[in-house]
C-alpha cells in the first residue's frame, strides 16, 4: 500500500517536471519566434521612428526618475561600504576605482535592467495583455495592419534604445553620489578621487562592455515583456500572472546573461 | 459580376476533437444586411474570423470577391481586409488614441492623405455616427454604447464594401441599442456595403436584416427572411425566436442521470 | 500627450544618455589620457613577466606613457614577448631600459621605463634590448630562506663545494640582484 502510494508519488513528480519542462522549451522557443518575427517586421519601426520615440517616451523617459534616484542611493551606498573596507589597508582614496569599476562594469547595467523590468517591463506586458483581452490586437490585424510591426516591434527598439542609456545614466549618477559620501562627508581628496579613477577604468573594457551589457539586457528584458504581453491569456487574471511572469523572467535572465557576458569579457 | 460577396462553401472548422463547424453554406449578396444568429458558443464570431482570413478552415472554403481566403498569402490576405471593415463587441477602441485618431489610424496605415484631408474626413465618419463632437476624448471616457458608435465609425474609415458587426448589441440599454441599429442599416445603404451581423437578439436583428441564418449544432439550421422564419414551424427556431426555455436546445446540458450522480453510484 | 512634447522629453533623455557617456568616458574612463594621441608600439622581451597582464601601465617617471597590448610567449626563446604602445608624444633613446615593477608590495605589475643615452629614439616596431624580470615573490623568500641556510652552514665550517657554487651564482642576497638589470639576449 505504502510503496504504491510512494511509487505514486515519484511518477506525480517526474510528470510535473516534463511538463514543465516541455512548457519552458516551448514558451522559448515561441519567444524565439516573435523575437525573430519583430526582427524581419522591424522597417515601420524606423521608417515611422515617431512611433518608436513615442515608446522610448514611456520605457525610458519614464524610468528616468526610479533610475536616477535608486541609482543615486547605490552609488552613495557603494562609498560607504568601500570606504570602511578599503581605510583599513589605507587605500581610502581608491574609493572612486571601486564605485567606478562596480557601476560601470555591474550596478549599472545590471540594477538599471532589473528595474527596467519592474517598471518598463510590467508596463509593456499589462499593455500588450490588456489590448489583446479587449481585442485591440485582433482589430488591428482586421485592419490589414499587422500588431507586430505596428505595436510589437516599436517598443521593442524603443526598450533596446532606451536601456543602454539608462544604463549610463545609472552609472553616471551613481558615481557622482559616490563622489558626494567620498569627498565632502568622508573628506577623501577631490583630486585623488578622480584620478585614481581615471587611472583605472578603461574606456574600451570597462565602460564599453558595460554598455554592450545592457543593450544585451535591454533585448532580453523588453523581448521578456512584449513575449509575456503577446502570450497571455486575455483574461484579467491571465494579464496580471503575465505581468508577475515579466518580472521573474526578466530578473533570472538578466542575472544569467551577466555571468555569461562577464565571463567572456574577462577572458579577452 | 458575382452578385455575392461573400460566399461560404461546405465549411468545417475546429479545434482538436471538437468541430464547431460541420459543412456550412452560406451567401452574402451585394448590398444586404445579412444576419447569422445562433445561441452562445455556436460558433458565429468564429465565421466572422473565417471571413476575415484570421483563422483557417479545416475544410471547405470562405471566398471574398471570387478570391480563397485561406489561399491567399499574407499581402492578400491584408488586400482583402482593406474591403473589410469590423465592429468587434465591445469596440476593441485603441486605448491610448483619442477619438479622433482611432477614426484617423485606418487612413494613416493605409493611405498618404494629407493631414487636412484626414481631418475632413475623420470628422464626416463622425458625424455620421453622431459623435463628431466628441472628437477629443479618450476611449475610457465614452458610454458604451458612443464606444461603439466610434468603432463604427472606425470601420467604416476607409469606405468598405463588407462591414462585420460582431453582437453590435451586447450589453446596451435600449436607447443606444435603437440608434446602432438604424446605424447600421443607414451606413449600409449610404455606403453601398453589404453587413454582415452577428447576434443573438432576435428583436431587433428582425426589424431591419434583410435575411437571416440560424446556426445550430454546426450547421446552418434555418435561413430566410424575418417574415419566414417568423412563420416558420421548424422547432428550433421557433424556441430561438420566441425565446423558450426548453425545445429542441434542452435546457440541461448533456449529463448522466441526476439520480445516479447524486447518489454516487457512477463511478 | 502631443507629439512635440514627447519628441522634447525624448530628445533629452537621448542628449542626457550622451552627456553622460561622454562625461563617463572623459571624467571616468581613460579615453582622455589613453586613446586620444597617436601612438607607436615598441616590443621588449623578459624571461620571466610575474603578474603582468594586458593593459597594464607603462610608466616613466611615475607618468604613465603608455600601456601593455598584448602579451604572448615565443616558443624559440621561451621568453614572454610584451608589446608596448606608447604615446607619440614621449619618444625615447634606443638604450632604455624596460623593468617590471609591482605598485606596493602587493598591487598590480606595471612596466617602467628607464631612458638611456642613445641619440637615436625607439621607432614603431622596435625591440627594447635592457629588460629586467618582474621579482616572483615565492623565488625570493626562498633563495633569501636558502642563502640563510647556507650562511649558517657557512658558520658552522662544513660548507660543501656545491652550496659554495650556489653562493657565487645567487650573491650573497638574492634581495641585492633585485636593483640590478639582467641583460636578455
Amino acid at each position: 500500500m505504502i510503496k504504491s502510494a510512494i511509487l505514486i508519488a515519484l511518477v506525480r513528480g517526474l510528470r510535473s517536471i516534463g511538463h514543465q519542462s516541455i512548457k519552458g522549451v516551448w514558451r522559448f522557443g515561441a519567444g524565439m519566434r516573435l523575437f525573430w518575427l519583430t526582427l524581419i517586421s522591424s522597417g515601420e519601426s524606423f521608417r515611422r521612428f515617431h512611433l518608436t520615440i513615442r515608446e522610448i517616451y514611456f520605457t525610458g523617459v519614464m524610468s528616468l526618475i526610479i533610475i536616477l534616484v535608486s541609482a543615486f542611493f547605490v552609488g552613495m551606498v557603494l562609498g560607504l561600504q568601500g570606504y570602511h573596507t578599503l581605510q583599513r589597508y589605507g587605500s581610502s582614496e581608491a574609493i572612486g576605482v571601486l564605485v567606478a569599476l562596480a557601476l560601470v562594469r555591474e550596478l549599472g547595467p545590471v540594477v538599471t535592467a532589473l528595474l527596467f523590468a519592474g517598471r518598463a517591463g510590467t508596463a509593456i506586458t499589462a499593455e500588450i495583455g490588456l489590448m489583446k483581452a479587449t481585442e485591440q490586437l485582433s482589430a488591428m490585424e482586421m485592419m490589414a495592419v499587422s500588431p507586430i510591426s505596428r505595436v510589437i516591434a516599436p517598443r521593442f527598439w524603443a526598450g533596446v534604445i532606451a536601456m543602454p542609456i539608462l544604463a549610463i545614466l545609472f552609472s553616471m549618477v551613481g558615481i557622482l553620489g559616490g563622489y558626494l559620501l567620498a569627498v565632502p562627508v568622508i573628506g577623501v581628496d577631490a583630486g585623488a578621487f578622480w584620478s585614481q579613477m581615471q587611472a583605472n577604468v578603461d574606456w574600451r573594457h570597462d565602460i564599453l562592455n558595460g554598455v554592450i551589457k545592457s543593450f544585451v539586457f535591454g533585448v532580453a528584458c523588453t523581448m521578456i515583456a512584449l513575449f509575456e504581453g503577446y502570450d497571455a491569456p486575455p483574461t484579467a487574471e491571465g494579464v496580471s500572472r503575465a505581468t508577475t511572469r515579466t518580472v521573474v523572467t526578466s530578473s533570472l535572465a538578466v542575472l544569467g546573461l551577466d555571468f555569461i557576458l562577464t565571463s567572456f569579457m574577462l577572458n579577452v | 459580376m458575382n452578385p455575392n460577396i461573400v460566399e461560404i462553401d461546405n465549411l468545417s472548422f475546429g479545434y482538436k476533437g471538437r468541430m464547431l463547424h460541420q459543412g456550412i453554406n452560406m451567401v452574402f449578396p451585394r448590398g444586404k444586411v445579412v444576419a447569422i444568429m445562433g445561441g452562445s458558443g455556436s460558433g458565429k464570431t468564429t465565421l466572422l474570423r473565417l471571413i476575415g482570413g484570421q483563422i483557417k478552415p479545416s475544410k471547405g472554403e470562405v471566398r471574398v470577391d471570387g478570391q480563397v481566403v485561406h489561399k491567399q498569402s499574407r499581402e492578400g490576405v491584408y488586400k482583402l481586409r482593406r474591403k473589410m471593415g469590423m465592429l468587434f463587441q465591445h469596440g476593441a477602441l485603441f486605448t491610448d488614441l483619442s477619438v479622433f485618431e482611432n477614426v484617423a489610424f485606418p487612413m494613416r496605415e493605409h493611405t498618404d492623405l494629407p493631414e487636412s484631408m484626414i481631418r475632413d474626413l475623420v470628422l464626416m465618419k463622425l458625424n455620421a455616427v453622431g459623435l463628431r463632437g466628441a472628437y477629443k476624448m479618450m476611449p475610457t471616457e465614452l458610454s458604451g454604447g458612443m464606444a461603439r458608435r466610434v468603432a463604427v465609425a472606425r470601420a467604416i474609415a476607409l469606405d468598405p464594401s463588407i462591414i462585420m458587426y460582431d453582437e453590435p448589441f451586447a450589453g446596451l440599454d435600449p436607447i443606444s441599442m435603437g440608434v446602432v441599429c438604424d446605424l447600421i442599416r443607414t451606413l449600409n445603404d449610404a455606403l453601398g456595403a453589404t453587413s454582415i451581423i452577428v447576434t443573438h437578439d432576435v428583436e431587433e436583428t428582425f426589424r431591419f436584416a434583410d435575411y437571416i441564418y440560424f446556426v445550430a449544432d454546426g450547421v446552418v439550421a434555418a435561413e430566410g427572411t424575418p417574415e419566414d422564419l417568423r412563420n416558420s414551424d421548424l422547432p428550433f427556431v421557433h424556441q430561438f425566436v420566441f425565446g423558450e426555455k426548453d425545445g429542441p436546445v434542452a435546457f440541461h446540458y448533456a449529463a448522466d442521470d441526476y439520480g445516479r450522480t447524486m447518489l454516487g453510484t457512477d463511478t | 500627450m502631443e507629439r512635440t512634447t514627447i519628441d522634447l522629453w525624448v530628445g533629452i533623455f537621448v542628449a542626457l544618455g550622451v552627456a553622460a557617456l561622454l562625461g563617463l568616458a572623459m571624467k571616468v574612463g581613460n579615453l582622455t589620457t589613453n586613446n586620444i594621441g597617436e601612438t607607436y608600439t615598441v616590443t621588449a622581451n623578459f624571461e620571466n613577466i610575474g603578474g603582468l597582464k594586458p593593459r597594464a601601465p607603462v610608466k616613466s617617471a611615475g607618468v604613465v606613457v603608455g600601456r601593455v597590448a598584448d602579451i604572448t610567449f615565443d616558443s624559440a626563446t621561451y621568453e614572454a614577448v610584451v608589446s608596448l604602445t606608447l604615446d607619440k608624444r614621449y619618444p625615447f633613446p634606443k638604450d632604455t631600459f624596460a623593468n617590471i615593477y609591482t605598485a606596493g608590495l602587493l598591487g598590480e605589475q606595471y612596466i617602467g621605463l628607464e631612458a638611456g643615452g642613445d641619440e637615436v629614439n625607439l621607432a614603431s616596431g622596435d625591440k627594447i634590448l635592457q629588460t629586467q624580470d618582474a621579482v616572483v615573490l615565492e623565488k625570493m623568500i626562498s633563495q633569501f630562506l636558502y642563502s640563510k641556510a647556507s650562511e649558517s652552514s657557512d658558520d658552522k665550517s662544513d660548507a660543501t663545494e656545491s652550496t659554495k657554487s650556489n653562493d657565487d651564482t645567487l650573491g650573497a642576497s638574492p634581495l641585492d640582484n633585485i636593483g640590478k638589470p639582467a641583460t636578455t639576449e
